[in-house]
């Protein structure tokens, strides 16, 4: 039921042919790009609105085949105008590489959601609107996963005390999970 | 009626329904931790199931935010608490790729066959709960007596069991015992036997295969959308397994096979697992075989504690040590992503330095959030029974997923 399997030699690390598909699909998205390519990271600024018309065509080439979206996370840097910053990771697993879309925000802002393109976005995503207040239009349901129903704020930003604000009780009474 | 009219904030009785909605969970022990299931039942047919989480969010990525990085490494292990060691390494290598740092090749072979002995451990902990679960409570004893051995390697190695924090940035904490090579040795000859003993009162068993053969769980195509990995998607003959793709710690000097299913059931899972199991004894093998002398951790004295002898006897170590300990190491700004295969998957930690001592932020990537987050995808038209054969085969850990 096993079988070895080899090693593929890598390629050289270069993602000319990923900006060049996303730049050919849609031609003002990239912001910038950043690549330290011998520890294989990447990562590619887009603009917010072209998220998912990116992550399509990264998803949908067979040649760059990035069909797992390994991880989406956020960011707060609340020293920059643009202080939410969400990553995406982009696996392709046919040829084990990696690239983080990285899309900044301000506060109130709205970054399209994924879950369409990827189920795998619908926890991770509502994780980081809980805990950063990142706003994802098109998300089906946005209620606190991993918080307590009714908590305020937002853990994970920086001015957010790293003891919390006030006690918080997961429930008050059985009544409150029916 | 007149009942209707005398209380009418009594909303209107809902047609006639068939379906029942069942809370399953937090403390049901087949959920693994505190994991409320919410299931919309047709007779047995499961038609929707709405996992709860957050049971054990204690905002552990927010707490690593402020603890200089080397004391950040007892956080990681307290997530997926039944395999610490694997944590250690995902988090050590994240930093250690910001540092730029090489290890020696005695520390590599000792991070090596510890995380393959969580590996087992953790495979262990899975079996016996999993065939608990359906019903063979007898494995459950055996396992946790193997289980039992390698903590016991662990508490000699580093006097921790369940929480070593004993990977550490720059090398291992201490160098291993004299003794422990010799009784892993012995332990794995013992064990290989031990796994046919599993088999056999597993493989064979009608109850056991009733509960698994043909019990689907995850497409390939669907696994990929869902970011599953591990022995789940290994489960759909996908050979994927970061040991080989991209190999740390000198995974490549090492023989070892994928091992893949080919229906994508829970009995699948549970082959390609049995078979990870026999695969890292193979690698311990190996590494007992050829470990290496030499120094464990990397000569720096700025970021590795030096040696407690030193310390006492020379006073540059004793201001090393002060400084390591009381402020710890700064590391340059940037961003690194570690990755490694789990028992459970891809655990990977983004780590983002600001230049300081302390982690600007700390993204984990559990495997058992994605994989959790399949659940529904997978019992929907199923049975009730098969929700828990389903997340036995899953192999989560609550630990890891509310974090």
């Amino acid at each position: 039921m096993s079988e070895p399997t080899e090693t593929p030699t890598p390629p050289p690390p270069s993602i000319e042919p990923e900006l060049h598909r996303i730049r050919a699909a849609v031609p003002d998205a990239i912001l910038g790009v950043e690549q330290k390519p011998e520890t294989g990271h990447f990562w590619v600024t887009v603009r917010p609105r072209h998220l998912p018309a990116v992550v399509r065509t990264l998803r949908d080439d067979r040649t760059l085949g990035y069909a797992i979206l390994m991880d989406l996370f956020g960011v707060d840097r609340p020293e920059e105008k643009e202080r939410l910053q969400v990553y995406y990771q982009l696996y392709a697993p046919t040829r084990d590489r990696r690239l983080f879309l990285r899309v900044a925000v301000a506060e109130g802002e709205r970054i399209p959601t994924l879950c369409e393109l990827f189920p795998a976005a619908n926890w991770p995503e509502r994780e980081t609107a809980e805990l950063l207040g990142v706003r994802f239009e098109g998300h089906a349901n946005l209620e606190l996963l991993l918080l307590p129903d009714g908590f305020e704020g937002h853990p994970l930003r920086k001015d957010f005390p790293l003891v919390g604000r006030r006690p918080v009780l997961l429930f008050n009474s059985i009544r409150d999970l029916l | 009626m007149t009942v209707t009219e005398e209380r009418p904030e009594t909303p209107p009785l809902a047609p006639l329904s068939e379906t029942l909605t069942l809370n399953m969970g937090p403390q049901h022990p087949s959920t693994h931790g505190v994991l409320r299931l919410v299931l919309e039942l047709d007779g047995e047919t499961i038609l929707s199931a709405v996992p709860h989480i957050g049971y054990l969010h204690t905002g552990m990525e927010k707490t690593m935010e402020n603890m200089p990085y080397q004391q950040a490494i007892t956080v990681t292990d307290r997530m997926d608490y039944l395999s610490g060691m694997n944590n250690n390494l995902a988090y050590c290598l994240a930093v250690e790729k910001l540092l730029g740092l090489e290890i020696p090749p005695r520390g590599q072979a000792i991070r090596v066959m510890m995380s393959e002995l969580q590996r087992i451990a953790s495979h262990l902990v899975w079996l016996g709960t999993h065939a608990l679960d359906i019903g063979a409570m007898s494995v459950f004893l055996y396992c946790f007596r193997e289980r039992e051995a390698i903590l016991n390697f662990f508490e000699e190695t580093c006097g921790a069991r369940l929480t070593p924090a004993y990977i550490r940035v720059g090398g291992v904490a201490l160098d291993l015992p004299m003794t422990v090579e010799k009784k892993v040795a012995q332990f794995l000859g013992i064990f290989t036997d031990r796994i046919s003993e599993y088999r056999d009162l597993l493989d064979e068993n009608p109850i056991w295969r009733d509960r698994t053969v043909g019990v689907k769980l995850l497409s390939r195509e669907e696994c990929f959308r869902l970011g599953v990995t591990g022995p789940v998607l290994r489960a759909t003959g996908f050979p994927h397994d970061l040991r080989k793709m991209s190999p740390y710690c000198g995974y490549e000097q090492y023989e070892f096979d994928v091992a893949v299913g080919e229906n994508a059931d829970v009995f699948d899972a549970y082959r390609v697992r049995m078979q990870e199991l026999r695969e890292s004894v193979k690698i311990l093998e190996q590494v007992i075989e050829r470990m290496p002398d030499g120094p464990t951790n990397a000569a720096d004295p700025k970021i590795v504690l030096p040696p407690k002898e030193r310390v006492f006897s020379d006073m540059e170590a004793l201001i090393h040590h002060f400084i390591l300990v009381t402020r710890g190491f700064p590391v340059p700004a940037g961003e690194a992503y570690g990755a490694i295969e789990s028992p459970k998957g891809e655990l990977g930690y983004y780590i983002i330095s600001d230049g300081s001592e302390k982690p600007y932020r700390v993204r984990v990537r559990p495997p058992s959030f994605y994989n959790l987050q399949a659940l529904p995808y997978i019992v929907t038209g199923k049975m009730v029974a098969d929700v828990v054969a389903a997340i036995g085969s899953l192999d989560i850990v609550l630990g890891e997923i509310d974090r």
